[in-house]
């Protein structure tokens, strides 16, 4: 187990150094001069701020010198300076990135709260009504864009619910009630389309552990259906379940983004998609590198977390 | 094998099934025929405004209601198949083109370039998509080119991964390596004995990628990075129509659905495909964008 987690530690070095490379690029992706492009036309004819913007993003030097010293100063955790307002990109984030990660994690819970029981439901009786509306269910929301359905709710929320207070968003520290039910609507648009893959997810799982021996044994002894399938059935069906959801999380940070767009919430999406219109490409840096970063961290650490539910997996 | 009733799966879902392919197909094939046909099918021009029909209602003159600025809706949503398959099909064919050389020939030579490229991939599947496109789109500016090239490069590694384990899955049996004996050239091999054992497997992850790629380019144009005004970009007019959203719920209604439709087309369709090539897989977790 430790050699495991050791090893897959290790692995994570070579993946949050390349994620930092493909990010560092992306500036270096826009054509054209780049420092004319980053001051905007006015300012690049000034050439002490020209001289300015060189030094600080250390552009005359050779390309890996310019990448070493910016993941100096990444790892010191100074990712300089928004070429919009001055600020600190560090400053920003940290102001941001808990409304978004909040969003994401409410998200999760959501799609695992809802996907989980209606998978069951499902596979328990399979073939039947229930089951096929599920699917129908199922499919319905992994179509529909989590912007939709969230514009849908807001619409829905006007027209039947009108006494319904807005709820603008209020910092989890600030008021931990409050602030989750603010971010309700947007994390519950977000997290239904995961609950639909959570669920068929759900339902084959269920499905497959429902069709092994030891749950055959079970039922020939006489235990209730109802222990067979939560108690022998749902503990080994989740397994799986648990590895899914990590691998969503890098979905769910994405169409966070987007979400918060919808709902006018302050977290990273509003950043990011306000630091295209003004082309504040340091920012933009920031923001991905801490967003991917962050959805690696999850998860691996959701990844461990399946390793140490299930013990049957080798560690090889 | 394909015949052998599964006990554990009644008639309903299995007839439900086989209705996918027919759903799905039918939504595919009258979203093709939108996209082909828009100039025919459309009572009007997606831009001409009519002066004095502002945020019309639904009704005989304008079966889906017109939007902010007096135009038609039905047209501009049967024009908007055009955009979005004219950015989902070329980026797809481009990722799969693209993909399916790089995977055939990474699996069939191994090797150091092997390695690295999957390293590659590993590093570009952290990335969550829709951020990474988000930045790409930045970086590049907004366009239609722009749109497709950063799309292909980001559906592609999917591809390459699935091409790649399929191809070493088949390199060491009997009739490839025959092929081999007898004196087969490499392109040969790869092109008579190889490709055609992957079609199948690619066809069912093209359709999947059709439905992923049209949810991010309605995305980016929702989010005014995708495709640019005037043109009838649904993720662009569900975006602008949220302004009137309250008191007109048409101008947004009529793109999501239109998206949602589009959308649940291809999935029904790679659902259905995915079952004839293996009935007994359970459909599990899919990635969404």
């Amino acid at each position: 187990m430790a050699g495991y987690v050791g090893k897959r530690l290790l692995l994570l070095v070579p993946t949050l150094l390349g994620v930092s490379v493909l990010t560092f690029l992306l500036i270096h992706l826009i054509p054209g001069d780049l420092v004319t492009i980053l001051l905007g036309i006015t300012a690049s004819q000034n050439e002490q701020t020209r001289q300015a913007l060189i030094h600080a993003l250390h552009l005359d030097q050779p390309l890996i010198v310019q990448y070493v010293l910016w993941l100096g100063d990444v790892l010191r955790g100074d990712l300089g300076h928004s070429l919009v307002t001055g600020f600190s990109v560090r400053d920003e984030l940290v102001r941001s990135y808990p409304v978004t990660l909040q969003l994401a994690l409410m998200a999760m819970f959501i799609a695992l709260a809802v996907g989980i029981p209606l998978g069951v439901l499902a596979a328990t009786r399979a073939g039947r009504a229930l089951d096929a509306s599920t699917r129908v269910f199922s499919l319905l929301f992994i179509s529909a864009p989590a912007f939709f359905i969230g514009t849908v709710v807001i619409i829905a929320g006007a027209r039947y619910a009108p006494w319904l207070p807005t709820l603008g968003h209020v910092p989890f520290t600030e008021n931990p009630i409050r602030s989750v039910l603010g971010l309700l609507p947007a994390s519950a648009s977000l997290g239904l389309a995961i609950s639909a893959i959570v669920a068929r997810f759900t339902r084959s799982s269920m499905l497959d552990v429902l069709g092994q021996d030891f749950v055959r044994t079970a039922r020939a002894k006489g235990v209730a259906d109802r222990v067979v399938v939560f108690k022998h059935a749902l503990r080994n069906a989740l397994i799986p379940v648990v590895a899914m959801a990590g691998t969503q999380f890098v979905y769910l940070i994405g169409g966070a983004v987007i979400i918060e767009e919808v709902f006018a919430l302050p977290g990273m999406g509003r950043l990011v998609v306000n630091a295209i219109y003004q082309r504040d490409y340091t920012t933009i840096q920031g923001a991905v590198l801490l967003l991917t970063s962050g959805a690696v961290l999850v998860n691996l650490a959701l990844d461990l977390l399946y390793h140490v539910i299930d013990r049957r997996i080798l560690y090889a | 094998m394909s015949n052998q009733p599964d006990a554990r799966r009644g008639g309903l879902p299995r007839a439900l099934r086989s209705g996918s392919l027919l759903a799905g197909g039918l939504l595919v094939a009258g979203l093709l025929v939108a996209a082909l046909a828009a100039p025919w099918l459309a009572p009007h021009a997606p831009t001409t405004i009519f002066p004095g029909a502002e945020i019309t209602p639904p009704g005989p003159r304008f079966l889906l209601g017109t939007d902010e600025v007096g135009r038609d809706i039905l047209s501009r949503v049967l024009y908007g198949a055009r955009v979005s398959l004219g950015v989902a099909i070329p980026s797809v064919a481009l990722a799969v083109l693209a993909g399916t050389t790089l995977g055939v020939g990474l699996g069939y030579w191994g090797g150091a370039p092997d390695l690295l490229a999957m390293r590659l991939f590993d590093v570009l599947f952290a990335f969550p998509p829709i951020l990474l496109a988000i930045a790409l789109v930045a970086a590049l500016g907004p366009s239609t080119f722009n749109l497709v090239l950063t799309i292909a490069v980001l559906t592609l590694p999917q591809f390459a991964v699935l091409a790649r384990s399929a191809t070493l899955a088949l390199k060491p049996q009997e009739f490839v390596q025959a092929a081999r004996a007898l004196g087969a050239s490499h392109p040969r091999i790869l092109g008579a004995h190889v490709l055609p054992n992957l079609t199948p497997t690619l066809a069912v992850q093209a359709s999947l990628s059709l439905s992923i790629v049209i949810l991010v380019e309605a995305a980016l144009s929702f989010l005014g990075l995708g495709t640019q005004p005037p043109a009838p970009s649904w993720g662009s007019m569900l975006s602008r129509g949220r302004q009137y959203m309250t008191i007109a719920p048409w101008l947004v209604l009529a793109p999501g659905l239109a998206i949602m439709l589009a959308v649940l087309g291809f999935n029904l369709l790679g659902d259905a495909q995915r079952d004839l090539l293996d009935p007994r897989r359970a459909a599990a977790g899919r990635r969404t964008p």
